[in-house]
């Protein structure tokens, strides 16, 4: 970029900022419109922001996005379909468990503010034409922790894919285990770790794509058991969190620790990819595991509350 | 270890208080030549009476100090308590470091042969350094893994000792892979076609408790306790505070019961009044008398069904409801 364009896209924006101010409409209205960059501060319109999947069209910061704005990602083509499974399910409240509040208002108050029942949803799908079994988790509800909600689905979803030879995709987002569920929350990581090792045995694919955030308890179980790891950019990705480890080494960690091309540089992800390229590779990996090992795609049809793609350009509605 | 050497807890001290003042009544009595034996009988009951309730009430935040009391019996000298003439070490990942917060090898129980491999906690402060307070890398979860598979080529049963706060935070360990390293041993120890028995016998917390736990049968010392994430780390986030530790304690139910009540082990080794540090020995030969039991329950089912068994087990953990179609 000329120096000569850096300063008309300076005035581009500062133009837009005052015709924000000018205009007669209320924040409420204003932010229904406009959506305002964390990293590199620009205005975005939210609908350029939502054509351009959440990412900054300036520089490229990728926000995070939940299952609603994934699957819309992902269901591109008209032909494109999501169907998910197991979607009544919620948690039993274990240990009757409560801190400063119950644990039951949590959850009324992250099935109200994420639309969901839980942090995660499972279904199968058609991807550009690729079968597969699909899990994607959302860190609006309860900061996406793993339970027995999440551990179930999961499991579940994963015995799905061995009955159906479907390869398995999993987005995780997630703070670690929910530790309003105690054990139960803990054991959640041997049982689907364990159900992943029946996947394995059966030598079918399992990709796993590590979103922001992803740490404790889901990465040390199946956020890092994938025959493929990616992460997406602007992750960060790890076991401990980065003050515990900063008050146990008496030390402060490097401004990239944690970040997905932190783990790229050692060796933990397969790659570190832009949102704009994941469907297609994910597409590609698919097909050619598949191509492989000789096999067509398994045919499958939408149960009941299909989601349909809606085509290349997405549109913003909600999807789930 | 005599009795005088044993440190007590907070909580203890107002009954180690009533029985010194009844030992010096007895002194008393004897240097005096009066006779207080009444009231010294009186005075035993009633301390007696008191230990109990003392013992059997413990409050989760009290239990949690008996269970990482710094004389607790560690790994190292359950095994030799419980092998008393075979300890063979096995060390390495093979791939550069031997962690030295998990440690392996072989042992003998009753002539039979078995693969133990536990989180060490020192003995003091220089022992706990070199044993990194039994905090394992990943390279301790690699070479635990490796000698579970060598166990497995050769049908050597499994033994797995836990007493650990937890995966070491640190930063090598996030470059070299502890989550994978975690998930890599949970999946593959899942599908282990030997005998795995567990065994708690202090703290087990976190992921890194179950990177050597996934076994076919799991025991639990009286006092110790499985948690998804310690007390205080639970109470700075949920709290905002560690010092609503007890009360985390307390609420995430973390107990030797709770677990048996959930069906998440199969049984409880009941320890000498007070903890196992306060009669090691009695302490060893009720772990030995459990785990030879458990052995014995496995070792004729063959290596698909202890698979199978191990899967299910696990499969079944969750508290879910559904709204059925």
């Amino acid at each position: 970029m000329s120096l000569r364009d850096w300063f008309a896209e300076k005035r581009n924006i500062k133009k837009l900022d005052a015709d924000a101010v000018n205009s007669k409409l209320t924040d409420k209205e204003l932010g229904e419109l406009w959506i305002h960059c964390f990293s590199c501060g620009v205005n975005i319109t939210k609908k350029e922001w939502r054509t351009n999947l959440r990412v900054c069209p300036k520089c490229n910061f990728h926000f995070r996005i939940g299952v609603s704005d994934r699957l819309e990602h992902l269901l591109a083509d008209d032909t494109d379909w999501f169907s998910e499974i197991d979607e009544t399910m919620t948690s039993a409240n274990p240990l009757d468990f409560e801190d400063t509040q119950k644990y039951t208002d949590r959850k009324k108050e992250a099935d109200k503010k994420s639309g969901l029942k839980d942090a995660i949803v499972t279904g199968v799908a058609s991807i550009g034409g690729e079968s597969l079994a699909l899990a994607i988790m959302d860190f609006s509800y309860m900061g996406g922790s793993m339970g027995s909600v999440v551990g179930e689905k999961i499991t579940r979803l994963t015995e799905r894919a061995l009955t159906d030879r479907l390869p398995l995709v999993l987005f995780s987002a997630s703070g670690g285990a929910r530790m309003q569920e105690g054990t139960f929350s803990l054991m959640q990581m041997v049982k689907t770790g364990s159900v992943l090792g029946k996947l394995h045995e059966a030598g079918l694919l399992y990709i796993s794509i590590l979103t922001e955030p992803t740490f404790g308890g889901v990465t040390a179980s199946y956020g890092m058991l994938g025959d493929i790891i990616i992460a997406e950019k602007g992750s960060r990705i790890g076991f401990a969190g980065r003050r515990v480890i900063e008050q146990t080494i008496r030390q402060k960690l490097p401004a990239d620790f944690q970040t997905a091309n932190y783990l790229l540089k050692y060796g933990q992800v397969d790659q570190v990819i832009e949102r704009s390229a994941l469907r297609s590779m994910l597409i590609d990996l698919i097909r050619l595991h598949r191509v492989a090992s000789g096999m067509e795609p398994t045919p499958l049809a939408p149960e009941k509350g299909k989601k349909q793609g809606n085509g290349s350009s997405p549109s913003g509605k909600a999807l789930v | 270890m005599a009795k005088s050497d044993i440190q007590p807890l907070e909580f203890e001290k107002p009954l180690l208080a009533m029985e010194s003042k009844i030992e010096e009544l007895v002194t008393m009595s004897k240097t005096m030549n009066v006779d207080l034996d009444d009231e010294v009988k009186r005075l035993r009951a009633q301390a007696k009476g008191v230990k109990k309730k003392l013992y059997t009430n413990l409050s989760a935040a009290e239990r949690l100090q008996i269970a990482r009391h710094p004389q607790r019996p560690n790994f190292l000298e359950i095994v030799k308590m419980i092998s008393p003439d075979t300890w063979i070490e096995f060390h390495g990942d093979r791939a550069g470091y031997d962690d030295r917060a998990i440690i392996g090898g072989l042992i003998e129980l009753n002539g039979q042969p078995a693969m133990i491999v536990g989180t060490q906690k020192g003995r003091g402060m220089k022992e706990n350094l070199h044993h990194n307070f039994g905090m394992a890398n990943p390279e301790g979860y690699r070479k635990a893994l490796r000698l579970f598979q060598h166990a497995e080529k050769f049908k050597i049963p499994v033994i797995t000792v836990i007493d650990t706060p937890g995966a070491y935070p640190g930063m090598d360990g996030e470059q070299h892979g502890i989550g994978q390293a975690i998930a890599f041993n949970i999946r593959e120890m899942a599908r282990l076609r030997i005998p795995v028995v567990s065994l708690v016998i202090g703290e087990a917390s976190s992921g890194g408790a179950l990177g050597i736990g996934v076994a076919n049968h799991i025991y639990m010392m009286e006092y110790a306790l499985y948690t998804v994430i310690s007390p205080e780390g639970c109470a700075s986030i949920l709290w905002r505070s560690a010092d609503y530790a007890a009360q985390a304690a307390e609420a995430l139910k973390i107990g030797a019961k709770d677990l048996l009540g959930f069906g998440m082990i199969e049984g409880i080794v009941k320890e000498p009044e007070g903890g196992a540090h306060k009669d090691p020995e009695k302490a060893g030969k009720a772990i030995q008398k459990t785990l030879l039991q458990a052995l014995e329950t496995l070792k004729n089912l063959d290596g698909d069904t202890l698979m199978e068994q191990r899967y299910e087990k696990f499969r079944q953990i969750g508290a879910i409801q559904e709204t059925l179609a």
